[in-house]
């Protein structure tokens, strides 16, 4: 504290002159001052006080002034965009097959849900509900409806009209219903690896958002939910009446082979547009099931065999360095090829399944399928060659099929692409790919030589791709492919009336250990016709078939795909609305298609 | 120091203390503390019984406790009004101690009750939350220091309070309770306001607040979770805070009607933090600014009286003591309005909770022993001396 002297001082000296006690004025001084002081911090405090009492006025007429103003505002309900991100929008489009038939919608249906605090009995709402749905267990849900703090509680995701009203009429208060709308496949398991499936996203009360899992409906989502497009359909290349015909034959053939399962895709040669795509075996998207944990996915009916399914595909693969040697003009199908056999590299043997001469013309090495004949022409062009063309048609990188599933269907290149690899390269071993690539790569080949991207979805046109091999060449290859049908591996792909031309290729399956399986084959057989100018080309691939009608159980491809192949191609070609040529050309005509 | 009370001039010997008591005290304090305690007990009448139903207690279990703990309050209250005010110090300052000791026990005895902070302890019937009787102790001790610090020759009581005030707040962080802290802090600074601060340095203090409050959200998720609720536009559906503003819309001026209220199902405090939803849901926007005029009248005309008064140390207790009382109340309503962040803050004498009604009535007591008439060494003194 300051310390202030003594004041007046003279008073003091005067007193003690008078001879006074000077201490009670001394005293008195320090009552007066100490008096001074209080008046003052009074005063001060009165003003401050004054201050404070303004100011908690004001904070109390700001609080009740604000409550005023929200007591006059509207009551809102909680609505979904104070959740964050936007509104759900319910409404996603259909998908269509090219005819415009249905393939997949929207059916209006139910969610249950509970709030437990509103509740009247829910032991017995458990009860009651436990009876409706068979899979639910009243314990278990009467525990949810009563656990400590419990307000919102998820029933069921969706349910009929019956069971709907079944709830309904239990009259428990506290059970409600949001409206959902549920994706429905009408046509069941047909097309199921196309379509994928869908299932919910963001849930809410009054809505939930519906989104594609896989397939088509996952690759299309975004355009299936944008609000903007009004709903218009999204209209696939797939005929859905061509794609039950597909789907039934492939069936009757796996299960006829006891193949473990199987691929067919129907393309337009000319476009790429897929008009069948069917792996087995298959499951139903309106209840897709869950993925294999352990073991081979390739095992799961989710597996989409013809982009998923990577393989060796054998023979079929012959087809690239002939049609490549006819288009450079190395070779026509007339020259003759050594193909003695064995062919020795290094310590690995080539040797042909049946041995037909030491000296054939390309056409028979292509039609007799020899693995030497087929090597030494791809010598002749050198692995960079065989390289450029292989990516020219799109062999050596992932599909560019709008399927989820697409890009897990990567080829498998060998590591190191030596003069060895090219030789088994050019009969098929040694790079794997998947049937959607095969389809995609034998297009050129057989359409007058462009590039097709091989797509599910509708398109008015299709715009040329890039010329890979001349009309000349590929005209020479068609030839080429019909005699393989008329006289070769693939007989029985002879449908009468359609000039089927096609390719067989059987490749045993590689163990995953290295090595090759005895007795495991990929069956494949890639057709097209009309021959001489092709509009269809089909795929058909069956993952170890056996067809035991014979003394000895026969695993070639001529023997599995090929009349798995050509039933289909009896089946749709008339769907398809090609007439047979019921005449038939002459026994020469073969020959004679181009000068 | 004795004499540091010694300017509240001593009422006339002889008389009887009651009627004296009724004579002097603030009787309109009075009656809006009742009626404030009788809406208390209205809205909890509303409130809880949904909440006891949910603990399977029978349904007017709370309103019972509310009404005894009630009871025990006012008691507390009437009974602390008729100390004087030098009573009332030395009773201060040794609650003080008691406070203090009882919050350096918490970490170790205290319980959370699952709440995330360690404010109670269990009591088995009930639950005591230490530093709600420790704020009007608190109050006296820094009247006490700061009148003291104005005395010629005294100890540096400015200093010391600010010692003292830096303890508590910093036992109350750690808890956390950072409402608590932040009350406290703002009550010293509104004494030392009113025992004569520089304003330059007040406004330094405001500034170094306000850091405060920018590490601590900085260093603690609890707090910084109530704030960025509180700063985010859309209120998230599923807060007390979404619940509490929509029942007072729902409200509107007249309410939706006695026992028609939806929030008190919905809001877990509401019988305590958000009483005032209730208030406003059920009985609109008039219960509301009933409340608040009550509450109102109680801060201003102890602030009047207490402007009169010429003693240092009551001068500043009772600033103090109206201050807290205040700003408990408009904190609590504010965050129901989205004025201020979510802070778990009572509302004095009518939100339910035992421990709380018993310090607000003690606290209550103090103001109205406080702000008691006494003679100022004004003309009017004299008559008041003479009959």
């Amino acid at each position: 504290m300051t310390r202030t002297p003594l004041r007046p001082l003279a008073r003091i000296l005067q007193s003690r002159a008078r001879g006074e006690n000077p201490d009670a004025i001394e005293r008195e001084n320090i009552r007066l001052r100490a008096e001074a002081d209080r008046a003052r911090a009074h005063a001060r405090a009165e003003g401050r006080l004054l201050v404070l009492a303004v100011a908690f006025f004001l904070a109390f007429s700001v609080v009740g002034l604000r409550m005023g103003l929200e007591a006059a505002s509207d009551p809102r309900e909680p609505t979904m965009a104070t959740r964050g991100g936007d509104a759900i929008t319910a409404n996603r489009a259909d998908i269509v097959d090219r005819q415009g038939r249905v393939l997949a919608t929207n059916l209006v249906t139910h969610a249950l849900y509970a709030q437990p605090p509103q509740m009247v009995d829910p032991a017995r709402a458990a009860r009651e509900l436990a009876a409706i749905f068979p899979d639910e267990d009243a314990e278990r849900l009467e525990a949810r409806f009563t656990r400590e703090g419990a307000r919102f509680v998820w029933v069921r995701r969706r349910m009929s009209p019956e069971q709907l009203q079944a709830v309904h009429d239990i009259g428990e208060p506290g059970l409600l219903f949001g409206p959902r709308e549920m994706r429905l496949y009408p046509n069941g398991r047909m097309a199921a690896h196309v379509l994928g499936g869908a299932s919910f996203g963001r849930e809410d009360v009054r809505a939930a958002e519906v989104i594609g899992v896989a397939g088509v409906e996952r690759i299309f989502d975004t355009e299936l939910r944008d609000p903007a497009a009004g709903g218009a359909p999204l209209r696939l290349s797939l005929d859905l009446s061509i794609q039950a015909a597909v789907t039934e034959v492939l069936e009757r053939g796996v299960a006829m082979m006891s193949a473990r399962g199987g691929t067919a895709i129907l393309m337009e040669a000319r476009t790429g547009q897929i008009v069948a795509l069917v792996s087995l075996p298959d499951f139903d998207p309106n209840d897709r099931p869950s993925p294999l944990v352990e073991g081979d996915p390739a095992d799961s009916p989710l597996f989409n065999r013809a982009v998923q399914g990577v393989y060796e595909l054998g023979s079929v693969f012959k087809a690239f360095p002939v049609a490549q040697a006819l288009d450079r003009g190395i070779l026509r199908p007339d020259s003759i090829v050594d193909t003695a056999g064995p062919l020795r590299w290094g310590r690995f043997r080539i040797t042909d399944f049946r041995s037909r001469g030491a000296r054939q013309s390309v056409s028979d090495i292509f039609v007799h399928s020899s693995n030497i004949g087929t090597a030494r022409i791809a010598q002749m062009m050198g692995i960079e060659a065989q390289q450029e063309f292989l990516g020219q048609i799109g062999l050596l990188e992932a599909s560019p099929v709008e399927l989820t599933e697409a890009p897990q269907g990567r080829p498998l290149t060998p590591r190191n692409w030596s003069e060895l690899s090219m030789m088994t390269i050019s009969y098929g071993h040694g790079l794997s790919v998947s049937p959607m690539h095969l389809a995609a790569a034998y297009a050129p080949l057989v359409n007058g030589g462009t590039t097709v991207t091989p797509s599910l979805v509708q398109r008015p046109r299709v715009p040329a791709g890039e010329q890979v091999i001349s009309a000349e060449a590929s005209a020479a290859f068609n030839v080429m492919m019909r005699e393989t049908v008329a006289r070769g591996t693939a007989t029985m792909a002879n449908v009468a009336g359609y000039h089927v031309g096609g390719k067989t290729g059987t490749a045993d399956k590689p163990r995953a250990t290295g090595g090759y399986y005895e007795g495991k084959v990929i069956a494949t057989f890639v057709g097209a016709w009309p021959m001489p100018d092709p509009e269809y080309l089909l795929v058909v691939t069956l993952d170890e078939p056996v067809e035991t009608s014979g003394t000895e159980p026969r695993r070639t491809a001529g023997w599995t795909a090929v009349p798995v192949a050509g039933e289909i191609i009896r089946r749709t070609a008339p769907m398809l609305g090609m007439r047979p040529d019921v005449a038939g050309p002459r026994a020469d005509a073969v020959s004679s298609m181009r000068p | 120091m004795t004499e540091m009370v010694h300017g509240a001039a001593p009422l006339r010997a002889g008389e009887a203390i009651l009627p004296r008591w009724w004579r002097t005290v603030d009787r309109w304090t009075i009656s809006c503390v009742l009626m404030l305690f009788g809406v208390g007990l209205l809205l909890c009448l509303a409130a809880s019984p949904p909440l006891a139903a949910r603990n399977g207690l029978p349904p007017f279990y709370y309103v019972e406790r509310q009404a005894v703990f009630g009871a025990l309050g006012l008691a507390a209250m009437f009974l602390t009004s008729m100390l004087s005010p030098g009573t009332l110090r030395r009773l201060g300052v040794l609650g003080f101690v008691g406070g203090l000791v009882a919050l350096f026990l918490l970490p170790v005895l205290g319980t959370d009750f699952g709440k995330g902070a360690v404010r109670w302890f269990s009591l088995g019937f009930a639950s005591v939350q230490p530093s709600e009787f420790l704020k009007p102790a608190f109050v006296v001790l820094v009247a006490w220091l700061l009148a003291a610090a104005r005395t010629p020759n005294g100890p540096p009581g400015t200093l010391i309070s600010l010692g003292f005030t830096v303890l508590v707040v910093g036992l109350l962080a750690i808890q956390p309770d950072f409402g608590q802290a932040a009350l406290i802090l703002f009550t010293w600074g509104v004494m030392y306001f009113v025992a004569g601060a520089p304003v330059v340095l007040m406004l330094g203090l405001g500034g170094a607040a306000l850091g405060a409050g920018v590490v601590a959200y900085n260093s603690s998720a609890h707090f910084a979770r109530r704030i960025d609720g509180f700063l985010a536009p859309e209120l998230d559906p599923r807060t007390q805070l979404y619940f509490a503003a929509n029942a007072i819309k729902e409200g509107g001026f007249w309410g939706v009607g006695v026992g028609e209220g939806q929030v008190k199902r919905s809001l877990p405090d509401a019988h305590t933090d958000f009483i005032i939803a209730v208030a406003a849901e059920e009985y609109g926007l008039v219960m509301v600014m009933f409340v608040l005029a009550l509450f109102a009248t109680i801060t201003l005309r102890a602030l009047a009286r207490l402007m009169r008064e010429r003693d240092a140390f009551i001068r500043l207790a009772g600033t103090g003591l109206v201050c807290m009382f205040a700003v408990q109340a408009l904190i609590n309503v504010g965050v129901s309005v989205r004025l201020l962040p979510a802070k778990g803050m009572t509302l004095p004498f009518v939100s339910y909770g035992g421990s709380s009604l018993l310090a607000t009535g003690i606290a209550m007591g103090m103001i109205l022993a406080l702000t008691r008439t006494r003679p100022q060494g004004g003309i009017g003194d004299i008559l008041l001396r003479r009959t």
